[in-house]
């Protein structure tokens, strides 16, 4: 059985058959083990290609942990393994033989703090660039500006493009990172509670970034923040408690939900 | 009320102890500066840094020990600084889970706090004893063993500082962990690590004892690390302890010196240092 078929075959599945969209990742029945503490159970869900999936649930429920798993963060550190079956593009990320890197390089990642490397807002953007493609200098200083552009940070940046990405504030730090995972072209875009230190400015100029980004990359957003789920994404995720409760397009989910306990967390019952 | 002022009068007594320890050990600290800063500044001269050791009773400097310890101490740094870094690194970046982590820590804390004759000693026995001489390449090795695990203790305490974030950031971009080290972490580090460097060379340059067992020492000018190499802390050991007072008076001098040495060497890793809090 190919893994596109056992997929389509995947019992006990939750989610609603969006028709018509292709499926960028597909996780099925994924397990996530923090030594014995079982932090996802057989979690079964979609990412649309070139839509905004956002997850939401109450602290701990393991929505940032599932997007750990996408780009296979956690393997940074022991005693924390995933079990299941998560592709991309129908190819099993979970396998052994998966190369890291070059999954990580199309699966780039957004962190709730900012976290600009130590060196210049030129430098932040050109080093990921570097690692996988050799460009001239014009057509390095081009992305630069490119990926600048993309996260709406080049007006502010472009006559300081040698100081170091530390001296911007917090907001514009957290576009320096977008920016920087956008200039190694990455096909998917996770974004761990991207504006959670962000003021309420930052923050929309954030939200706008990503409904400008969906058009060229399948994105995943983790938020607490249930109006930002609203307002950014097409598909909503409700996780409780290690489980997938509801998957759904984020105007059923925030108006007619299937499940008691999503309709209890967005009309802000508990969580 | 009454209880507030309780706790008044005891801050007050806890304040005045304190101010008195403090006082009492800064008063030590000035009395021995002070006493060094009179006896070597008299003696600090051109000669010091030109002419060799003399004998008793003639005039000269201190050029052969200076040379000979700042050889040593090169050497030294350069032997132990690239084990230390490279021990550290794999303790903070790639074992930092591993018991074997946990084993080598705890001996390098052992290392760390080991007397330096013992050192003095080792190298005797594996080095001098079985070339059949003292020499200067015998001194630097034993000055690198005391580099080595202060050069592996700040370099891993430094990278245990770099947050898990700036490394989480580095892997999502597809960074290999080597690049990730080499371009992230340690330049996130550097000052720390530089910091390291500069305070081990600070504790080998005023080291007599695992030298006297090693380099010995040499009235004359040598550059040749194959035989025995003068240093200043052991021509200061041996200047201070003869009775002729031109002796004792290079003896002032050159203690001066190291002091004044090290207290550069200590502003330039607190700069650093400060830099690094700044940035």
């Amino acid at each position: 059985m190919s893994i596109a078929e056992y997929a389509n075959s995947a019992a006990g599945n939750p989610s609603a058959k969006a028709e018509g969209l292709a499926e960028k990742i597909s996780v099925r029945n994924l397990d996530f083990f923090y030594g014995d503490h079982r932090a996802l159970k057989s979690v079964t869900v979609p990412l649309y290609q070139g839509r905004v999936t956002a997850f939401i649930g109450p602290s701990g429920c393991g929505k940032s942990t599932l997007l750990r798993v996408l780009n296979r963060m956690y393997d940074l550190y022991p005693n924390q393994r995933a079990t299941g079956l998560v592709t991309l593009d129908d190819e099993d990320i979970l396998s052994p033989s998966q190369d890291l890197n070059l999954l990580r390089a199309k699966v780039g990642m957004v962190f709730q703090k900012p976290t600009p490397f130590p060196m210049t807002i030129y430098e932040n953007i050109a080093f990921g660039i570097r690692l996988y493609e050799k460009l001239s200098k014009p057509e390095l200083d081009d992305r630069v500006r490119v990926s600048l552009e993309r996260a709406a940070l080049w007006n502010e940046v472009k006559d300081k493009l040698g100081a170091s990405g530390l001296s911007l504030s917090g907001g514009q730090q957290q576009r320096l990172c977008i920016a920087r995972t956008v200039a190694v072209k990455p096909e998917v875009i996770l974004f761990d509670e991207p504006c959670s230190a962000l003021d309420p400015i930052s923050t929309a100029k954030i939200e706008e970034l990503i409904s400008e980004l969906k058009d060229d990359y399948t994105i995943a957003i983790v938020t607490h923040n249930m109006q930002q789920a609203a307002r950014v994404s097409d598909f909503t995720a409700f996780m409780y408690l290690g489980e997938m409760i509801e998957f759904g397009e984020t105007s059923t989910i925030f108006t007619a939900p299937n499940d008691r306990r999503t309709h209890d967390y967005i009309t802000g019952r508990f969580g | 009320m009454a209880l507030y002022n309780s706790r008044r009068r005891r801050n007050i007594v806890a304040m005045g102890l304190a101010v008195a320890a403090t006082v009492f050990g800064l008063a030590w600290l000035v009395l021995i500066l002070g006493e060094l800063l009179w006896q070597g500044f008299s003696g600090l001269s051109l000669a010091v840094f030109t002419q060799m050791t003399p004998p008793p009773g003639a005039a000269g400097g201190l050029l052969n020990p200076i040379v000979g310890s700042l050889a040593m101490t090169f050497i030294a740094v350069a032997i132990g600084t690239p084990l230390g870094i490279l021990a550290g690194t794999y303790m903070a970046e790639y074992g930092r889970y591993d018991k074997l982590t946990q084993v080598v820590r705890f001996i390098n804390d052992i290392l760390l706090s080991a007397p330096s004759i013992v050192i003095g000693l080792f190298i005797y026995e594996v080095m001098v004893a079985q070339m059949g001489h003292f020499s200067g390449w015998a001194g630097a090795v034993s000055l690198a063993v005391i580099v080595v695990p202060v050069v592996v203790r700040t370099t891993e305490d430094m990278l245990i500082l770099v947050p898990d974030t700036l490394r989480e950031a580095a892997a999502s971009i597809g960074l290999p962990r080597s690049l990730m080290i080499r371009k992230i972490a340690y330049r996130a580090a550097r000052a720390g690590m530089v910091t390291g460097v500069l305070l081990a060379v600070a504790r080998i340059s005023g080291e007599t004892a695992p030298l006297l067992f090693t380099a010995l020492n040499n009235q004359f000018w040598s550059v040749n690390l194959n035989a025995p190499v003068a240093s200043l802390p052991v021509v200061i050991y041996q200047f201070a302890l003869s009775p002729y007072h031109d002796w004792q008076k290079l003896a002032w001098t050159g203690a001066l010196i190291i002091t004044l040495a090290v207290l550069a060497l200590s502003i330039i890793a607190r700069t650093l240092s400060a830099a690094r809090k700044s940035s």
